[in-house]
């Protein structure tokens, strides 16, 4: 069973059903012992960091998740859910994160050519830098969907898969159970199931 | 890089699939939710839902379509028709929507784009805009077209941007229906006009079309049709394998 941490920001419909339509079971939840319980997590999230990282923090869950993913237990953040996983942003101020990965979260307007267009928006190909569980199942070059005004740098031994717009914006980064994707798996029709698919150690048919 | 988008656009009445000729004659073509996930599977990179009923019925009807949907298809979905207030946005963001387009209701109501940015994300809000060349200027139409408003279009698309709006669509009211490629001085004048994606709508007529568009307009981001899609004229897995041939970059 895969742990939704529903700290209340952001839509998770679709990352629900994405994870039903791959036999999975889910639930939306911020019930520590569920999430305990979990056998993966995944931190979702969308809007601002710094509300966001405050949200976690006001409910405690902020907590519950360093304890989980010290135990060794799974966890994938995905958008704003995986930049949160970083030491800091710089997201309007200066932000701090969870921590579990080494790195910090700046705006793209400052590090891509002034006529490329912000927010980054849409399917792009991913680039395979370090190899990665859940792309067991994926090819280099898939694309996956994007939606977002702020990368992840300082992260170069943990960053498995770029994207190129204007740069090498991070698409995806681990380190050892701990997991992220700056691009919208349950958003990136079969390639994003598939991904799902191997960070829940499903059978690919 | 980016790829450019396909985007099918399905207008739902009654809960089904409609499409009209210049907006009128609306003619049935199937389930949404089937056509949905028959787009999903055939490479189209995201689906516009666009409600056009007026009924309180219909509305429900329409947001048991996309709660349906989005437990089935899994690429952006975007949804439109009817958004005069934010209590809409939500409506249909819990449904499943990912982006909601606003039309009508952004001229009705002059805040609905920054309130509705300030609380979903820019990335959120689809500005609709349905234009019509009168005596040589580009105007902004309501009411699906019907109704003048009198406003320059591409000052008032530069407006609701500054407000919020995350992504431009633009309905070339001159093209629409007839099929014969997209409105390509008109969209060049959005896209010029705005630093957000523009998504081309109205004239779409065959695979060339959409080559001539990403061809004449590098900054364009996608391309959007109804009836050629739904009635099968272009199937988007070979319209895509034509604009690969012609050095765009698409989603395969």
């Amino acid at each position: 069973m895969v742990a939704i941490i529903d700290y209340g920001v952001g839509n998770l419909f679709s990352l629900c059903s994405s994870l039903k339509a791959i036999g999975e079971e889910a639930v939306i939840t911020s019930d520590v012992e569920v999430i305990k319980s979990a056998d993966k997590l995944i931190l979702p999230g969308v809007g601002a960091f710094g509300d966001a990282m405050e949200k976690l923090r006001t409910s405690g869950l902020d907590k519950v998740i360093l304890s989980e993913a010290q135990k060794g237990k799974d966890i994938m953040g995905i958008c704003l859910g995986m930049q949160m996983l970083f030491e800091k942003s710089f997201e309007y101020g200066e932000h701090k994160g969870l921590s579990l990965i080494k790195g910090s979260v700046v705006p793209m307007q400052d590090s891509i050519p002034q006529n490329l267009k912000i927010p980054h928006i849409g399917w792009n190909a991913l680039h395979f830098k370090n190899n990665s569980k859940i792309f067991k199942y994926i090819n280099e070059n898939d694309c996956v969907y994007f939606v977002h005004s702020f990368y992840a740098t300082d992260c170069e031994e943990s960053v498995t898969a770029t994207a190129e717009y204007g740069k090498e914006l991070t698409a995806s980064v681990q380190k050892g159970n701990v997991f992220g994707c700056q691009f919208h798996p349950e958003k990136s029709g079969n390639v994003g199931l598939k991904i799902l698919k191997a960070f829940c150690e499903k059978e690919e048919n | 890089m980016i790829t450019k988008r396909i985007i099918p656009c399905l207008d739902v009445k009654d809960g089904r699939v409609v499409k009209g000729t210049n907006f009128l004659n609306l003619t049935d073509v199937s389930s949404p939710v089937k056509l949905a996930q028959f787009y999903s599977e055939n490479g189209a990179d995201e689906l516009v839902f666009y409600d056009i009923t007026a009924s309180s019925d219909g509305r429900k009807l329409f947001t048991d379509i996309l709660v349906e949907t989005a437990n089935k298809v899994f690429i952006p979905l975007t949804v439109g028709g009817g958004i005069n207030t934010v209590e809409d946005f939500d409506r249909v963001l819990k449904c499943g929507a990912d982006k909601v387009s606003v039309n009508s209701g952004a001229i009705k109501n002059p805040d609905l784009v920054s309130k509705a940015a300030q609380k979903y994300g820019n990335q959120c809000v689809v500005l609709s805009a349905d234009i019509k060349r009168v005596d040589g200027t580009f105007r902004v139409f309501a009411k699906g077209g019907r109704e003048n408003t009198g406003m320059e279009a591409i000052s008032w698309i530069k407006k609701c941007v500054a407000n919020g709006a995350g992504e431009v669509v633009v309905n070339s009211i001159d093209t629409d229906g007839v099929k014969k490629g997209f409105d390509i001085e008109m969209l060049k004048a959005v896209c010029d006009a705005v630093n957000v994606p523009v998504i081309a709508s109205g004239g779409a007529g065959s695979k060339q079309d959409f080559v001539d568009l990403f061809k004449a307009i590098p900054d364009i981001d996608a391309g959007l049709a109804a009836s050629v899609f739904h009635f099968g004229e272009i199937a988007i897995p070979d319209l895509k394998q034509e604009l690969k041939e012609n050095d765009i970059i698409v989603r395969l």
